[in-house]
């Protein structure tokens, strides 16, 4: 039933078609941040100049995000926790390049502990046994961690999630295949799969990213598939059909915005697992390779040095660093997860 | 209908001036105020209104079980005479089940699937009556038996999933009446159901109210339901009761302006779209936090006067002896002016023939759900497809929309074979032409989308217009056509009603101006108001451009008042066709005229004759073979109905019904409803107004 307001209203005053969400200026800012940060890290070589300035502008994005998100989700104190450890760690990795801090790379003093200072020079964190500083190399780690884990989890979702779709939505023989392909893989250990496909294809950050695609997609498709299996049913999806609109746009426009709420919830988490995933393989001597810093080939390197008491803060600080970026993802799914029941 | 006892003068239930409150997130919500009512020992009271009027939660209230939210902040629940609200947990225990019963509305959801009935059932008698395990293993049989189960060995070993809808009402009914409670309250206990499996459920409830003398409490959307079960009602609105009184009385001469808006929305029989308009309640139920000031019934009030109304709480005030209304004009409003009715509709002359199908039949693996269908839509003109569920008629609709390809036979649109073309290899012309309306609000628009983008792509997939400013406009045309204000466009379907997103439904579906309109039951998950409005709209609508309307339904008070045509079907097959007149009047199909006596008529002077089907609805995977009506049919003949198919006996005009019985037999059958008091009505009209 309709209340009886249009006659008053002149057709000029109606609002524009797409009044922007804070939602969609959030996504877009993101998108800007990670294609600028995975730019710098992934081709540093091919940009020359740029290369100094290109994350200058990523910075108050970044912090843009932080505010809008945190106003967003106000009313979970969980999401707060989660947003703000996340979005400090992607502040910290953006904003590396211009802080007042050490070459990563650059040998000072080997040994040194937390607090010191030696030649005019303090090393809040000390430096490992090469003598590099480690508080520099925790934050300039951040970028590698983040680039690479973010990446390969996205595209992790983008074959999970249109595997998904296709299984879901077409059924019948393309489920089959699909899900019996996906059990397949699923049926490796994880750790297994992701030795296999480096040794295979050779170590490198883009290898990391399809090795992660490659056990992530199947988990993801299984979800996907049974989202997409209950809106198939669904009446909006019957009239799509008979206006005759095409299978593409039927998975991507009607189903695929229906399924993202628990997408949403899942992709937290699984930047947690990819994240875990990426340390590992790293401290494994697989993917990532020396010497630009990297969190888990730290835990590696300063394995060793560490097993003296002494010298455990080499391995203490990349592994609190890890922990928190994981933590930040978890609580942020929680969170999330949180505030869709309360709606 | 029974009446209290000549003894009865002690309430057994009685609620004094109760209100209850939920509290939410956003603060405490007033969901029920100032509540009386008083059931005497084997009375059947009603309870009507619409969704949200609060109804259920008087229900929960009287069993004192209203959720870890839900408040009873002021007034009394006695039950003989004691007070249920001073009482501690352990003696309401005892008393739920012994004393006061409820059946809700799915009976699939209140049995445990894991359990099979029989231990179920021997759960009360042995917590309430403390009886040993097989003597109430032989109480429960007894009870089954007396709800009229027929085979009651087996259903004490089925499990809930091995019987149906119907069955596992009757055991819940059992359920309840095994501790011999003295009230027993029915949360609408047949809406889940058939129209012919729901009459039999009203059929027992009346009997075992007469034969045990338990006092009812019947909550219902249904004011047939209530003409036919209930001695006395209460019609509640807002969380107020607004007028109470005797069923007979109340349903002739009304006494509050939201009953009498309820009975101008529904269709009654005996009027049809040419002769009487529905008349919807405009404006929407307040919300319970904004509620109006005074009456809350005043802003959709024609009666309304500003000053008088909207000043305090309006009382209940007595009207007649037993009857009080929560009206302060009461005494004003002339009750006998008829109702305010819209234009009348002049039928149009039938067109040329749009649709014709022919000996169409669909099966799903084993599962025959449309067999040998045969029947044809003309130009502008609304074809009903009737039947209960499982009968084939949705698989219908999506065969002729191309999402299913025909097993066999043809669909010719404008003399075009689309049986066995999905519609992805249908032309655009085509596709546009046919177009579908749907049954269920809540899923029929995408929720992640505005409702001017899904508008919108209609237009743009159609190309009924080109161009962003046209498109524009022509979203915003068909929104007025609608009848919902143009900032819906920016709006998501959360937002809007459900009467509003059947709306949207609808604009949707005459974006591309289609030629046909395949309806698929679309007002029947609405309010009774709201179905009104949406009715008289998809037909002005469908006037208007001349399209025909394919409208499935499985209310024939909706299809009578509506259809120029009538296509009865049960089991996948056509029982009888014909103009609406003509299959609402004799010579009936057998299943027809158990249809028509099945369906509830909210109208005391309406005489019925009550036909009743035998048995359960067969499997459509095995179904019986000769006439599928032949397991059911009280007239089946044996050995022949069991094994021929019927034939087609023509009565002219197009009316044909399939049937074994003879001729004669089939034109000397008796109309179901005889309106028994056309005359004396009028009569006691006058009579009313000088008695007021």
């Amino acid at each position: 039933m309709n209340s009886p307001l249009p006659a008053a209203l002149p057709p000029a005053v109606l609002p524009g078609w797409r009044r922007p969400e804070p939602l969609t200026v959030v996504l877009l800012l993101l998108a800007f941040v990670w294609l600028s940060l995975s730019t710098y890290v992934m081709v540093p070589d091919r940009l020359g100049v740029a290369h100094r300035w290109l994350l200058l502008p990523a910075i108050p994005a970044v912090i843009a995000v932080h505010v809008l998100l945190l106003r967003m989700f106000s009313r979970s104190t969980v999401a707060v926790v989660g947003i703000t450890m996340v979005m400090l760690w992607i502040l910290v990795a953006a904003a590396a390049p211009y802080l007042p801090l050490l070459d990563p790379n650059r040998p000072v003093a080997p040994y040194q502990m937390p607090f010191t200072t030696k030649n005019g020079m303090t090393f809040w964190l000390g430096t490992d046994m090469r003598g590099r500083d480690i508080l520099s190399r925790t934050l300039w780690g951040s970028q590698r961690v983040l680039v690479w884990g973010i990446t390969a989890t996205f595209s992790a979702y983008v074959v999970g999630a249109f595997l998904g779709l296709v299984a879901g939505y077409l059924g019948g023989w393309w489920d089959e295949a699909l899900s019996f392909l996906g059990n397949m893989v699923l049926s490796f250990p994880v750790m297994i799969l992701l030795i296999l496909v480096l040794n295979y294809l050779g170590q490198s950050g883009f290898n990391i990213i399809i090795a992660v695609t490659c056990s992530s997609a199947p988990a993801i498709m299984r979800i996907v598939r049974g989202l997409a299996m209950d809106a198939r049913g669904r009446d909006y999806i019957q009239a799509a059909q008979t206006r005759g609109e095409s299978v593409v746009w039927i998975m991507l426009i009607e189903i695929l915005p229906n399924v993202r709420g628990p997408l949403i919830v899942d992709a937290c988490l699984r930047l947690g697992y990819t994240t875990v995933m990426i340390t590992t393989l790293t401290f494994l001597g697989l993917g990532l390779q020396p010497p630009d810093p990297d969190w888990g080939l730290m835990i590696k390197e300063a394995a060793s040095s560490a097993l003296l008491w002494k010298f455990a803060y080499m391995i203490i600080v990349p592994s609190i660093a890890v922990s928190t970026l994981i933590l930040g993802f978890n609580l942020l799914a929680d969170g999330l997860r949180e505030l869709s029941q309360k709606d | 209908m029974e009446t209290p006892r000549p003894d009865a003068t002690v309430p057994v239930l009685e609620c004094r001036n109760l209100s209850i409150s939920y509290d939410t997130n956003a603060g405490e919500v007033p969901a029920v105020t100032d509540f009386n009512l008083r059931l005497m020992p084997g009375e059947a009271h009603g309870l009507v209104g619409e969704s949200g009027c609060g109804k259920s939660t008087v229900a929960l209230a009287i069993m004192r079980y209203l959720g870890r939210n839900g408040r009873i902040t002021g007034g009394q629940i006695l039950l003989n005479g004691r007070d249920l609200l001073a009482m501690p947990e352990a003696e309401l225990c005892r008393l739920r089940g012994s004393e006061i019963a409820m059946i809700y509305q799915e009976p699939m959801a209140s049995l445990n699937p894991s359990m099979k009935i029989g231990a179920q059932l021997v759960e009360v008698p042995r917590r309430h009556g403390g009886l040993g395990r097989s003597e109430a293993g032989n109480h429960a049989a007894a009870m089954l038996a007396r709800v009229r189960i027929p085979d009651v060995e087996r259903v004490r070993n089925a499990y809930p999933h091995q019987l149906s809808g119907g069955q596992q009402q009757r055991v819940m009914i059992a359920m309840a009446l095994l501790a011999n409670p003295k009230v027993l309250l029915l949360d609408e206990p047949t809406t889940a159901l058939d129209v012919t499996v729901e009459a039999g459920i009203v059929e027992l409830i009346k009997e075992i109210a007469a034969e045990f003398g338990t006092s009812m409490l019947y909550i219902s959307h249904n004011l047939g339901l209530v003409q036919e079960s209930c001695a006395r009602l209460t019609v509640m609105y807002a969380g107020e009761a607004v007028e109470t009184g005797p069923v007979a009385e109340v349903f002739r001469n009304m006494r509050h302006p939201y009953t009498r808006g309820l009975f101008g929305s529904i269709p009654l029989p005996g009027a049809d779209k040419t002769s009487r308009t529905l008349t919807a309640i405009p404006g929407q139920l307040p919300s319970p936090r904004s509620r109006p000031l005074g009456c809350n019934f005043g802003p959709r009030c024609a009666e309304f006067r500003a000053g008088l109304c909207d000043q305090a709480a309006v009382p209940m005030l007595a009207v007649a002896s037993g009857r009080t209304s929560r009206c302060l004009r009461v005494a004003e409003i002339d009750w006998a002016a008829p109702p305010v009715s819209g234009t009348r509709r002049a039928p149009g002359p039938p067109g040329e023939v749009l649709l014709s199908v022919e000996e169409l039949s669909k099966s799903y693996g084993g599962v025959k759900a449309n067999r040998d269908l045969t029947f044809e839509a003309r130009q502008g003109e609304t074809l009903a497809i009737v039947g209960e569920s499982g009968c084939g008629k949705s698989t219908l609709a999506r065969v002729i929309m191309g999402l299913e390809a025909a097993s066999g036979g043809k669909v010719f649109y404008r003399g075009r074979d689309l049986g066995q073309l999905p519609v992805t290899r249908r032309d655009t012309p085509t596709v546009r032409s046919l177009q579908m309306v749907f049954q269920n609000p809540f899923d029929t628009l995408n929720p992640s989308h505005t409702i001017g983008f899904q508008i919108a792509r209609v237009i743009r997939k159609f190309g009924t217009a080109k161009g962003e400013a046209q498109i524009r406009a022509r979203v915003e045309q068909l929104l007025d056509i609608v009848k919902l204000p143009r900032e819906f466009v920016m709006r998501r379907p959360r937002q809007l009603s459900g009467g509003q997103k059947q709306r949207v439904g609808i604009a949707r579906a005459f974006a591309g101006n289609p030629a046909l309109v395949v309806a698929d039951e679309p007002v029947s998950a609405l309010d009774v108001s709201v179905q009104a409005a949406v009715t008289e709209l998809l037909m002005d609508i469908q006037q208007e451009h001349g399209t025909t309307m394919l409208f499935i339904s499985h209310d024939l008070s909706v299809v009578r008042y509506l259809a120029d045509r009538v296509v009865v079907m049960y089991l996948g097959r056509i029982m009888e066709q014909g103009r609406t007149r003509d299959v609402f009047a004799p010579p009936y199909h057998p299943y027809t005229e158990a249809l028509l006596s099945a369906v509830p008529i909210a109208d005391p002077d309406m005489e019925k004759r009550k036909v009743a089907l035998e048995g359960e609805l067969p499997s459509p995977s095995n179904p019986p073979k000769g006439c599928p009506l032949s397991t059911r049919c009280r007239y089946a003949i044996a050995g022949l109905c069991d094994r021929d198919l019927p034939p087609q006996q023509d009565f002219g005009h197009g009316h044909r019904i399939a049937c074994h019985l003879p001729r004669e037999m089939l034109l000397a059958m008796e109309p179901v409803f005889r309106d028994g008091a056309q005359a004396t009505r009028h009569g006691n009209a006058e009579k009313e107004v000088s008695h007021v």
